[in-house]
């Protein structure tokens, strides 16, 4: 009972981070078609802004984690907003370009933070809170998992408020359905590619600190593992649905883990679910809508 | 109007043929100094016309010349002695560089192989790793369990590849675009979890399945007998150029390519674009796996490495530097990029760049950092690569 | 009378096709211009090459202005309301944000458009994807005349809708044309008829003919030459020389879809 629980909860913890990468894939997918292959560069920019940060200000007390979080974020959000000005928006339109330029961000990227933290994995510690455990009916489980549930629910919420309550939402989710209908009434979607490319970023960056605390440790390499797993999340979903993200990422990684620690076979699973999903619904759960 | 008037030749009117990728250059061009080519083959307008031609068509021989001159020259690189200071580590008879050499060769005849995929049909794989990787370690393991000869064991593996990729693909296939990239991805990623994880015990984890020689014939043993492995490389990119050149002048290469452009039309003339695409899609797999067959001999072993996404994506990077679309682009990227990487690597541990200062210094000791950003500038301000500019000078010159 | 809209030498591909040729007319600032031709001639890419959503090449005037090289938002925002062909609402957003994300005039009508369909304040927190087809177009319709617009492009708002619906739609746009010109491509004749001033003829991507609609709908041999169709005369009393037997609306569509 207590190792289902604690795979069950882990499980949900790594599915959190899933989505911290999910989302943004998907909503900048979903907008702009274009599959963004340098995501995993802004989660480990994040990673690597936090850990700084922590090294600077000691992020084992609270407020310098929680300003390692929210630089983490920003860092992520930051180099996302510059890769859409500067190399995706030239090449507007023109979506195999869009996605061969993130494929090469991705490469001068995770070069550029080996050449800069090495290639070797830097092994962290946050809060003290942090690595110590919390017994639920009967397990131990870790809670560093709890704080990157919370955070992925928080991320969601947050979103779908600001798909459904603001007027950028409302251009994000008319442009995810139809973009050229959504110039046609007079609006500039670029200014909305940039947005969902800072949010999508920010998810990413914020991902990277949890996902630091999560594994504990960084490396140039965190952010490209995570994210072909956020791929297939985002296949699974549906590319562009959000909700569809948050679902998938659980359903990909609560049978990861226990796949893994009873068959060793946890990333074999995944695979299988995307093409069990694929070979069923070729479209994902839940098809193409914002929210 | 706009109905597709079909011309006599089989080749569309220049003037009139458009491409749904005006950055793309287009397929038939022939080996590097192939001045044979004769304007753009046609797109959609005379589709028609080139399904119903048969594939000889007017093109001369211009371009066999020009590859089969390029290959004589290579083959007979191992018995020079040619410097190529800052290119190539020594002098062309020295086994390590015939080592480099030979592995420039593999990667040409495995950037071919996926330009097949991507450059012909347009089918943007990222999982192309897994049929070499197939291959690599296919062999390597059936050296290592059987006591089956080399080649009786190659032909196993081979079947093996095609097998496997005509299974991947059936599934893969069902979806087009983003997903398939995906898809790909994913049973990609998945053969590298089964190396890496040494499911099964037959894979070696992250060292890898080294070559047992036992059946292997010595002439390719030995670090002497580099050079045996090196012209070994060069008729595996021969044959691959050989097999993509045919593939893309039969029916079904001009079909696959057709519809990549307009998957309708190629349905309303009675095609099945699914079983077409899979055909393709089987045919790069297994030339992939026979290049990495080859691979598993130069190099020995073979690591989870090379079943890695990062190495579909060095693909990628490759036939887009070269030029999408273009056989000899992509022979000429991979080479290229190959070259690069090595060399990068070497003067980045040189005195001079550990003498730069850190802004400089860390950037310049990554070659991947440097490649990257070559690759990134071309997407960005060099659209169809080295064979794009190649055909934008000839152009150039001619109208001049 | 001053034109509204100049068009010269308009031509516009998709994909690498040449769609429209070297199109040229102009919309008068009042009053409905009505752009008529068989299936698939380039009515609809005309209309998607002035406002940009195609590729196009040529020059485009509104009010004396170029518009040939600004982004559709731009030209949309200069006070150009288009209703598509097919309506395309967004059908996973409720009718009212449909309509919100139309809204660009600080002061939109919302009184007009409440009043011209009433059926949509009823429906406002519906989702559109779940709309009739008429009440899509209604809801098309409503979002182009939110704003006070210079011209107003309509793409065919009568497809496929049943007679009284039809009625419903024609009146408001006539109401619309009255505070602003329109350029309205149609295939129903009596819609023309009742609503165009002038017309403007495509054929094969071309303009084949420009002048008053009264004139080119007198025209019995002048209507079947570019539409395939008789003008007045009703569906029974057609000569079958090069039309499907069995009753159809007198509409080009029905002619052109009945050959072979
Ligand atoms: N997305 C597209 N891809 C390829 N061809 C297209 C595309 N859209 C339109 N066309 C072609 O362009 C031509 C003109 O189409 P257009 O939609 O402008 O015609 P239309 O006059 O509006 O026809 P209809 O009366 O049926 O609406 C047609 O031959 C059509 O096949
Ligand atoms: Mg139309």
């Amino acid at each position: 009972m207590s190792i289902t629980v604690l795979l069950l909860i882990t499980g949900l913890g790594l599915g959190a981070l899933y989505f911290l990468v999910a989302s943004g894939l998907s909503l900048i997918y979903g907008l702009m078609g274009v599959l963004n292959f340098a995501h995993g560069a802004f989660l480990t920019l994040g990673a690597f802004i936090g850990f700084e940060v922590s090294r600077a200000v000691g992020a084992t007390t609270w407020p310098g984690f929680a300003v390692a979080v929210v630089l983490g974020a920003l860092a992520g959000a930051a180099i996302a907003a510059l890769s859409e000005l500067l190399l995706i928006r030239p090449l507007y339109q023109r979506h195999i370009e869009q996605v061969l330029v993130t494929v090469g961000l991705g490469l001068v990227t995770v070069a550029l933070y080996e050449g800069i933290w090495g290639t070797d994995p830097i092994f962290i510690s946050g809060p003290a809170w942090l690595d110590r455990t919390t017994s639920v009916l009967g397990a131990n489980v870790p809670n560093d998992r709890f704080l990157a549930i919370g955070a992925a629910v928080a991320v969601l919420v947050g979103l779908v408020l600001f798909l459904k309550h603001t007027r950028y939402g409302l251009v994000i989710r008319a442009g995810v359905e139809n973009r050229a209908m959504v110039t046609a009434l007079g609006i500039d979607v670029r200014r909305s590619f940039t947005l969902v490319f800072t949010i999508g970023g920010a998810a990413a960056g914020l991902g990277g600190v949890l996902a630091s605390q999560y594994f504990g440790y960084v490396s140039a390499h965190l952010g490209g593992t995570l994210l072909i797993f956020a791929f297939i999340v985002t296949v699974i979903g549906g590319l562009g649905s959000l909700t569809g993200a948050a679902l998938a990422a659980v359903l990909v990684a609560v049978p990861q883990q226990f796949a893994n620690y009873y068959l060793g076979i946890g990333d074999l699973i995944a695979v299988l679910a995307l093409a069990l999903v694929l070979l069923v619904r070729p479209s994902g759960l839940m098809g193409a809508k914002a929210a | 109007m706009n109905t597709p008037t079909s011309t006599p030749t089989g080749a569309a009117d220049p003037a009139t043929t458009s491409d749904a990728r005006p950055e793309a250059v287009r397929a038939d061009d022939g080996a590097p100094g192939g001045a044979g080519a004769t304007g753009p083959t046609a797109g959609r307008t005379g589709l028609r016309a080139r399904l119903a031609a048969p594939p000889a068509r007017a093109r001369g021989a211009a371009p066999w010349v020009g590859a089969a001159v390029t290959a004589v020259v290579l083959a007979v690189l191992p018995l020079l002695d040619l410097r190529v200071p800052g290119v190539l580590p020594g002098p062309t008879y020295t086994p390590g560089t015939l080592h480099l050499l030979a592995l420039c060769l593999l990667y040409g005849a495995l950037a071919l192989s996926y330009h097949l995929l991507y450059g012909v049909a347009g089918m943007l794989s990222f999982g192309h790793a897994l049929y070499f990787a197939a291959g690599a370690y296919g062999l390597a393991v059936v050296l290592q369990r059987t006591d089956l000869p080399l080649l009786t064991g190659a032909a196993l593996v081979l079947v093996g590849a095609v097998v496997l990729a005509n299974l991947v693909g059936a599934i893969s296939l069902r979806v087009t675009g983003v997903s398939f990239a995906m898809v790909t991805l994913a049973f990609a990623q998945a053969g590298n979890v089964v190396a890496r994880r040494n499911i099964g015990g037959w894979s070696g984890g992250e060292e890898g399945v080294g070559l047992r020689t036992a059946n292997v014939p010595d002439w390719l043993v030995g670090v002497a007998d580099t050079r045996n492995v090196y012209w070994l490389a060069l008729a595996v990119l021969a044959g691959v150029y050989v097999v993509v050149t045919w593939f893309q002048r039969s029916r079904a290469g001009h079909v696959v390519e057709a519809t990549r452009e307009n998957e309708l039309r190629v349905r309303v003339i009675g095609q099945q674009p699914y079983l077409i695409r899979l055909l393709t899609f089987a045919v790069a797999g297994a030339l992939a796996a026979v290049v990495g067959m080859a691979y598993l001999l130069l190099q020995s072993q073979a690591v989870p490495t090379i079943s890695s996404a990062d190495l579909t994506i060095t693909l990628l990077v490759m036939v887009v530097l070269g030029g999408v679309g273009s056989r000899w682009g992509a022979v000429v990227g991979a080479v290229l990029y190959t070259l690069l990487d090595q060399r990068l690597s070497v003067f980045a541990s040189s005195d001079l760049v550990q003498g730069l200062p850190a802004v400089l210094h860390v950037p310049l000791s990554e070659p991947l950092f440097t490649l990257g950003t070559l690759f990134v500038l071309v997407v960005l301000f060099m659209p169809g690569g080295l064979a794009g500019a190649a055909a934008r000078l000839r152009q150039g010159r001619r109208r001049r | 009378m001053s034109a509204v809209l100049q068009v010269e030498h308009l031509s516009a591909s998709i994909g690498g096709q040449q769609v429209v040729e070297d199109v040229s007319f102009s919309v008068p600032a009042t009053g409905v211009t009505a752009v008529l031709g068989r299936n698939g001639v380039g009515k609809t890419s005309t209309i998607k090459a002035i406002l940009g959503l195609v590729e196009r090449s040529g020059t485009v005037l509104l009010d004396g202005e170029p518009i040939d090289r600004e982004p559709t938002h731009r030209i949309v925002q200069r006070g150009v309301g288009y209703v598509p062909e097919d309506r395309e609402v967004f059908t996973a957003l409720t009718v009212e944000e449909n309509l919100r994300l139309a809204v660009r005039d600080r002061e939109p009508r919302r009184e007009l458009v409440e009043a011209l369909f009433p059926d949509l304040v009823r429906r406002s927190a519906q989702r559109a994807g779940t709309l009739s087809g008429g009440q899509q177009q209604m809801l098309s319709m409503a979002r182009a005349l939110l704003n006070r617009n210079r011209l107003l492009l309509v793409d065919e708002p009568t497809k496929g809708l049943a007679p009284k619906i039809v009625t419903e739609l024609a009146t408001a746009l006539q109401e619309a044309a009255r505070t602003v010109p329109v350029l309205l491509v149609e295939q129903n004749l009596q819609v023309i008829e009742q609503l165009a001033q002038d017309v403007v003829v495509i054929d094969g991507g071309r303009v084949v003919h420009t002048g008053p609609a009264a004139e080119l709908l007198g025209d019995e041999a002048a209507v079947r030459r570019y539409l395939g169709v008789h003008a007045e005369q009703p569906p029974t009393a057609r000569r079958s020389d090069d039309d499907a037997p069995g009753a159809q609306p007198p509409t080009a569509r029905a002619a052109e879809e009945a050959r072979p």
